[in-house]
């Protein structure tokens, strides 16, 4: 179930704009309220898009978490191509990559 | 008869947040029937907008997510993007918690409903509203259907909620409109964002158009998944509108695939006579 928490941890900052300050403020506490391993944590203290997608993040989750992060539209697209070069194919969900993209 | 007006339309975050790089004759056709359905639903007197859609997760997760939900506040919050990401600003949008309290007591007589006294929009209605009621004059009822976090409602129910929709819009004096908005086939939020199966969302906007409730409920989200992405389980959106007009025919009045909004742009509308 811990991907469910990394999600869950992501749907509370894109929604909430004092879980998001907290985050800035006091990453580790707020981490510590949430069941994720090692390789999450990492995917998230950096963040790492690429991998966060990789791990199965749901993509819509994934995406306004990349707008919260100020990351441009083009570089949000490469950065999950680049987790999936980096990381393998998408381990978990519905938003396994199919091929066929056009922009 | 007071529901006066129907119909559907895209939502995709690219259509306000990427606007300027999409085929500038696909942008004003998207653009001129946007403004055809704000003018069309202001024409109809409507006196509350019901938004049917798909949201993603501003408000629902998998602790606790309803297949339906309906908000009854008299004023909500969003959208919840960062304001240049989908270059929409933060606003309050109004809501009728008394007129959301009558349509939700007759919904739940056929299909059981959750309802929420607090909401916050995200680009699945900003986006619409953005262009039918850029001015935030017109009350809103914002209705969600979990198209996002499987297992999710099925098709039948889709539509019949759609119908329960319709009784309850009947059943008070108020003028109601109803947009149901959600994508067809997509990949968003994939590396595949752009791509787009035009033979796929063209048989289902047939099936739409035809209202014929048979075709449409005959997807299964395996087919899908496989011909539409995850972004076609949004469908339901338009089922459900497609219930609340049981028996009427549509007319589409925009289909223009654009890649760099990660989706078919749509607007169609149904009969409610």
């Amino acid at each position: 179930m811990s991907l469910y928490y990394v999600q869950k941890l992501i749907y509370e900052l894109n929604r909430d704009p004092n879980a998001a300050k907290r985050f800035e403020e006091d990453m580790d506490g707020l981490l510590e309220e949430y069941d994720l391993t090692e390789e999450e944590l990492v995917a998230i203290r950096k963040p790492d898009i690429g991998l966060l997608y990789v791990l199965g993040v749901n993509g819509q989750i994934l995406m306004h978490y990349s707008a919260l992060c100020k990351m441009p539209w083009d570089d949000y697209i490469q950065a999950m191509k680049d987790g999936i070069e980096e990381h393998g194919p998408v381990r978990a969900g519905l938003y396994a990559r199919t091929g066929g993209g056009a922009v | 008869m007071t529901l006066v007006f129907a119909g559907t339309c895209s939502h995709a975050p690219g259509i306000t947040g990427r606007a300027d790089r999409a085929d500038p004759t696909q942008r004003k056709t998207l653009l001129d029937n946007f403004e055809r359905m704000r003018q069309a639903i202001k024409d109809s007197g409507a006196e509350a907008l019901v938004v049917v859609a798909a949201e993603h997760f501003a408000n629902f997760f998998m602790n606790n997510m309803p297949s339906y939900c309906i908000g009854m506040a008299d004023y909500y919050e969003g959208p919840i993007e960062d304001e240049e990401w989908l270059a929409i600003k933060k606003t309050r949008i109004p809501g009728n918690s008394d007129l959301s309290e009558r349509l939700i007591k007759t919904i739940m007589r056929d299909v059981d409903v959750a309802y929420a006294q607090e909401w916050k929009f995200d680009h699945g209605i900003s986006v619409p509203l953005h262009f039918l009621t850029p001015d935030y004059d017109l009350d809103i009822i914002p209705v969600n259907i979990n198209c996002q976090g499987p297992p999710l409602t099925p098709l039948n129910r889709a539509y019949e909620f759609g119908r329960a929709l319709r009784k309850a819009c009947d059943a008070v004096p108020e003028k109601i409109a109803i947009v149901g908005t959600g994508g067809i086939s997509h990949w968003p939020c994939t590396p595949d964002s752009g791509k787009i199966n035009e033979e796929f969302d063209r048989e289902f906007l047939d099936h739409f158009i035809a209202n014929d409730k048979d075709a449409m409920l005959a997807y299964s989200d395996e087919e899908t998944y496989e011909r539409g992405g995850q972004g076609g389980f949004e469908i339901r959106t338009f089922v459900a509108v497609a219930g609340a007009c049981e028996g009427a025919k549509g007319e589409l009045w925009c289909y223009e695939p654009i890649p760099i909004y990660a989706v078919g742009c749509t607007v169609a509308t149904m009969e409610v006579a």
